[in-house]
C-alpha cells in the first residue's frame, strides 16, 4: 500500500492536480460537460444534490468549507453543546469518549487515545464534528461553528495556546497533529506466527499439564447469574 | 381460542365440546387406575396432543417457539456509555449450521438503527467519476443480483480479552460475527455505470444514519467482490442490519460495511475518517499504531460446550462443536485439543466450505468426567494458523482492541460447569 502513503512533496503536487480534477464534479454541469450520455440506470445527481451529501475533508484540505472560527468562540459553543459528555476540558464525564489529554502515555499500560496523543490529521476533527455531533442533533452546527470547535479541541489539546488562535479554511493545513508519524501500515503478516506457514503441532506440543493462570474477570455478563464481577476500566471502542 | 371464532363451523364447535368432557372423564379414570410406569409425557395423553393449536392465520410472519425465548441477543451494559452507540452479541452457543437468523445477528450502532422509508432512499456515487449518479432502490433492481453467503466480524471482537480472560461466555468473547446470503448487486456494476476515472484509487462508503458512518476502501477492493446488498437469508435487509441497502465488504472488517449506505465517492487518496484513524488502528506496544488493518484473520471458538452451555449429561457421548472463519478464503483444518494444547485432533467441518463464511466443525467424544481445557484452532487455505493469546500479546502488547484472533480456552469442571480461563 505504499503508493498511497506518499504524503510528502511529490504527494503534494500529486494532490493540487487531484484537487482539480475531484472538485469538477462539485459543479459539473458548469465546468465538465459529460462525455456520457444519459445514464441507462439512474439519474444524473444535481450540483446541489452532491454538495448536500459531499461534506468529507481530507487531511490535504480537499473539502473544507469556506470560513473561520477562533479559539473563544469555539469554547462557547463548546460549553453549551458538547461539554455535558465530553467534560469541561474534554476529559469526558462517565463513559463519553475523552477528547483533550493523554499525551505520551500510548506506551503506558492504559494509554489514553484522545485528538492530541493519537490522531494523526486534524481534517479527521473536522470531519467528523460535522458529520456525526454534537451526539443527538446531528449537522446542526455551520461550517464557521465547527472551524470554531476545531480549534477550541486543538486549544484544550495543548496543541495551540493563544485564544485568539483563528482556525480558516486557508490556514487549516498548517496544523499538524503530533502524533502523525506514528502509524505504520498493516504489517501482521509479518508476525512470527504467520510468516512460518509450517503444519502446526498436533502431539506432545508443550510440556506438563495445563495450569489455569488467570478466570474470566466478569462473571456477571448473563442477566440471569448473580452480580460478582467487577467493572473492567476500558469498554469496547 | 381460534377454534371458537365465528369461521369454526358448528359441528366442530360440538366436537370439541364433546371432547372437552372426554378429557375430565379421562382423567378421572387415570387416577383410579395403576399409575403407569414410565414418563407422564409420554404414558398420558399432552394438551398438545388432544387440541387444535392457532391456525395459518394466527402468525402471518413466524417467529422461533416461545420456549426458545433466552436465545437472543446480549449486551454488556457497562462496556458502553449510551445504548445508541453500543453492541450486543450474537448467541453463539444457541445455534448450529453457518448461517445466523437474521435476528440475531449481532448489532453495532454509533446513533442508533435508522429508520428508512425505502422510497426515500437513495444511492448517490460522485468525486472521480464521468458523471455523478443518483439511484433509487428501484434503479438497483434492474443490476445483475448475486447471491453470496458471508461472514461478518467486528474488528473489536474478542476485543475485551487482550488482556485476559474477561468476559465468561462464547456470546460475548466471539459474539461479534454472524454470517447470512446477502442478496445484491456487485459495486463494480454501479461504478461502470458512472464511468471511473483513471486516476481513482480509492473509494469512500457513508451511511445515511446519524453517524454518517464513512470508511476509506481501496478501489481494487471495491471493483473485486464488494456488493450492495439488499437482501439477507431470502429477505430484505433487517432494520439493525441497515435496511434498505448496505455494503458488503467480504473478509474485511465490518466496520467497514456501511449499513444504510446512501453514499460512494470515488477519489485518489484515503479519507482519514473517525472511524480508520481514531478508531481501528491498532496500537502496538511501542506506541505505533496500525491502520488500514482491514482483513479479519483466521480465527475459532467452540460454542458447544461453553460457559453458557455447561455439560448437563455426565460422562460418556459428547458432542462439541464451533465456528470457524478467515478473511483469507476458506478453512482448511479445524484441530481441537481438549487438554489445553498439548495434543491435539482434527474435528469434522460439516455442511458447505465457502470463502469467507462460517465453517461448522464438530469433534465427537467419551467424557470421562475429569477436567478439560477445551481449544480450537483453525488453519485457512493460504495456511496462516490461528495463534495463541500469548503469541498476539508478545508480538503486539495488550493495547491494540481489535483483531484478537487468539485461541480460546474453555475449562470444564467436573461438574460440567465451564469457565473462561487462560492456561499455561
Ligand atoms: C450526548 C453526549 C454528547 C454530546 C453532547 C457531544 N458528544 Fe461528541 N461523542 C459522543 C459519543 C457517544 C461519541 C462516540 C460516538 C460513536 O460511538 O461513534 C462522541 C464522539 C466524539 C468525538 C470523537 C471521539 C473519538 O475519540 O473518536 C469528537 C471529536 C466529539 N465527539 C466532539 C464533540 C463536539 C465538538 C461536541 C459539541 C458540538 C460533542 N462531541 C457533543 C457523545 C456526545
Amino acid at each position: 500500500m505504499s503508493r498511497f502513503r506518499k504524503w510528502g512533496l511529490a504527494g503534494s503536487a500529486f494532490v493540487a492536480i487531484a484537487s482539480f480534477a475531484i472538485a469538477s464534479p462539485n459543479q459539473p454541469a458548469k465546468t465538465e460537460p459529460t462525455e456520457r450520455g444519459k445514464p441507462r440506470v439512474g439519474r444524473v445527481a444535481t450540483p446541489d444534490e452532491v454538495r448536500a451529501w459531499d461534506i468529507d475533508v481530507r487531511p490535504d484540505g480537499l473539502g473544507l468549507p469556506a470560513g473561520r472560527g477562533t479559539v473563544s468562540a469555539g469554547q462557547a459553543i463548546y460549553d453549551a453543546q458538547c461539554a455535558s459528555c465530553h467534560g469541561d476540558f474534554g476529559e469526558a464525564i462517565g463513559r463519553w469518549p475523552v477528547l483533550a489529554g493523554g499525551q505520551g502515555t500510548l506506551e503506558a499500560d492504559r494509554p489514553e487515545k484522545t485528538i492530541g496523543s493519537y490522531w494523526p490529521y486534524l481534517s479527521t476533527v473536522y470531519d467528523y464534528v460535522r458529520r456525526a455531533m454534537p451526539f443527538g442533533n446531528a449537522r446542526s452546527l455551520s461550517d464557521d461553528d465547527v472551524y470554531a470547535l476545531t480549534a477550541y479541541l486543538l486549544y484544550l489539546n495543548d496543541i495551540v495556546d493563544d485564544e485568539n488562535f483563528e482556525l480558516s479554511k486557508e490556514t487549516f493545513t498548517s496544523v499538524k497533529l503530533p502524533n502523525e508519524p506514528n502509524f505504520i501500515d498493516d504489517d501482521r503478516v509479518r508476525e512470527p506466527y504467520y510468516a512460518d506457514k509450517s503444519p502446526p503441532c498436533m502431539n506432545d506440543c508443550k510440556p506438563g499439564k495445563a495450569a489455569i493462570k488467570m478466570h474470566a474477570a466478569v462473571l456477571d455478563v448473563t442477566p440471569e447469574a448473580g452480580d460478582k464481577g467487577e467493572t473492567p476500566k476500558s469498554g469496547i471502542e | 381460542m381460534t377454534l371458537d371464532q365465528a369461521r369454526s363451523v358448528p359441528s366442530r364447535r360440538a366436537l370439541l365440546k364433546g371432547g372437552l368432557l372426554g378429557a375430565a372423564a379421562a382423567a378421572v379414570g387415570a387416577s383410579s387406575a395403576r399409575a403407569a410406569s414410565g414418563e407422564s409425557v409420554i404414558t398420558e395423553v399432552q394438551d398438545w396432543n388432544r387440541y387444535p393449536g392457532d391456525g395459518v392465520d394466527a402468525r402471518p410472519y413466524g417467529k422461533p417457539s416461545q420456549f426458545e425465548a433466552d436465545v437472543v441477543r446480549r449486551n454488556v451494559p457497562w462496556l458502553t456509555s449510551d445504548p445508541i452507540s453500543s453492541v450486543n452479541f450474537t448467541p453463539l452457543h444457541e445455534l448450529d449450521g453457518i448461517i445466523t437468523p437474521s435476528g440475531l445477528c449481532f448489532e453495532r450502532h454509533h446513533a442508533g438503527i435508522a429508520e428508512i422509508e425505502p422510497g426515500s432512499h437513495r444511492l448517490m456515487i460522485n468525486g472521480l467519476v464521468d458523471q455523478p449518479l443518483v439511484f433509487t432502490m428501484a434503479d438497483l433492481k434492474r443490476f445483475p443480483r448475486e447471491n453470496r453467503v458471508y461472514f461478518l466480524e467486528c474488528a473489536a471482537n474478542s476485543g475485551m480479552e487482550w488482556r485476559g480472560a474477561q468476559l465468561n461466555g462464547c456470546q460475548f468473547t466471539h459474539g461479534m460475527v454472524h454470517c447470512v446470503m446477502y442478496t445484491g448487486v456487485r459495486l463494480k456494476h454501479l461504478l461502470d455505470e458512472a464511468g471511473v476515472k483513471s486516476s481513482a484509487k480509492w473509494l469512500l462508503a457513508e451511511g445515511a444514519d446519524a453517524s454518517a458512518m464513512t470508511r476509506s476502501i481501496p478501489l481494487e477492493k471495491a471493483l473485486d467482490d464488494c456488493m450492495v446488498a439488499f437482501g439477507m437469508n431470502g429477505e430484505a435487509l433487517r432494520p439493525e442490519q441497515g435496511y434498505p441497502l448496505r455494503l458488503v465488504v467480504p473478509g474485511w472488517e465490518g466496520n467497514m460495511w456501511v449499513k444504510w449506505l446512501r453514499r460512494l465517492e470515488i477519489g485518489d487518496q484515503p479519507w482519514e475518517q473517525r472511524e480508520e484513524t481514531s478508531k481501528y488502528t491498532d496500537l502496538l506496544a511501542n506506541g505505533k499504531a496500525r491502520r488500514f488493518t482491514w482483513v479479519m484473520d483466521v480465527k475459532s471458538v467452540i460454542t458447544n460446550p461453553s460457559p453458557q452451555a455447561p455439560i448437563t449429561h455426565g460422562k460418556g457421548p459428547l458432542v462439541l462443536t464451533g465456528l470457524a472463519w478467515s478473511g483469507n478464503g476458506t478453512i482448511s483444518r479445524v484441530d481441537v485439543s481438549i487438554d489445553g494444547g498439548r495434543n491435539w485432533k482434527t474435528a469434522r467441518i460439516d455442511g458447505p466450505s465457502l470463502p469467507l463464511a462460517l465453517h461448522r466443525f464438530y469433534y465427537e467424544f467419551d467424557w470421562d468426567g475429569s477436567e478439560l481445557f477445551l481449544q480450537s484452532r483453525a488453519v485457512d487455505e493460504k495456511g496462516f494458523v490461528q495463534p495463541t493469546k500469548d503469541q498476539l500479546r508478545s508480538a503486539r502488547g495488550p493495547n491494540s482492541i481489535y483483531h484478537n484472533n487468539g485461541i480460546q480456552t474453555w475449562y470444564v469442571g467436573t461438574n460440567g460447569v465451564i469457565e473462561n480461563v487462560e492456561i499455561s
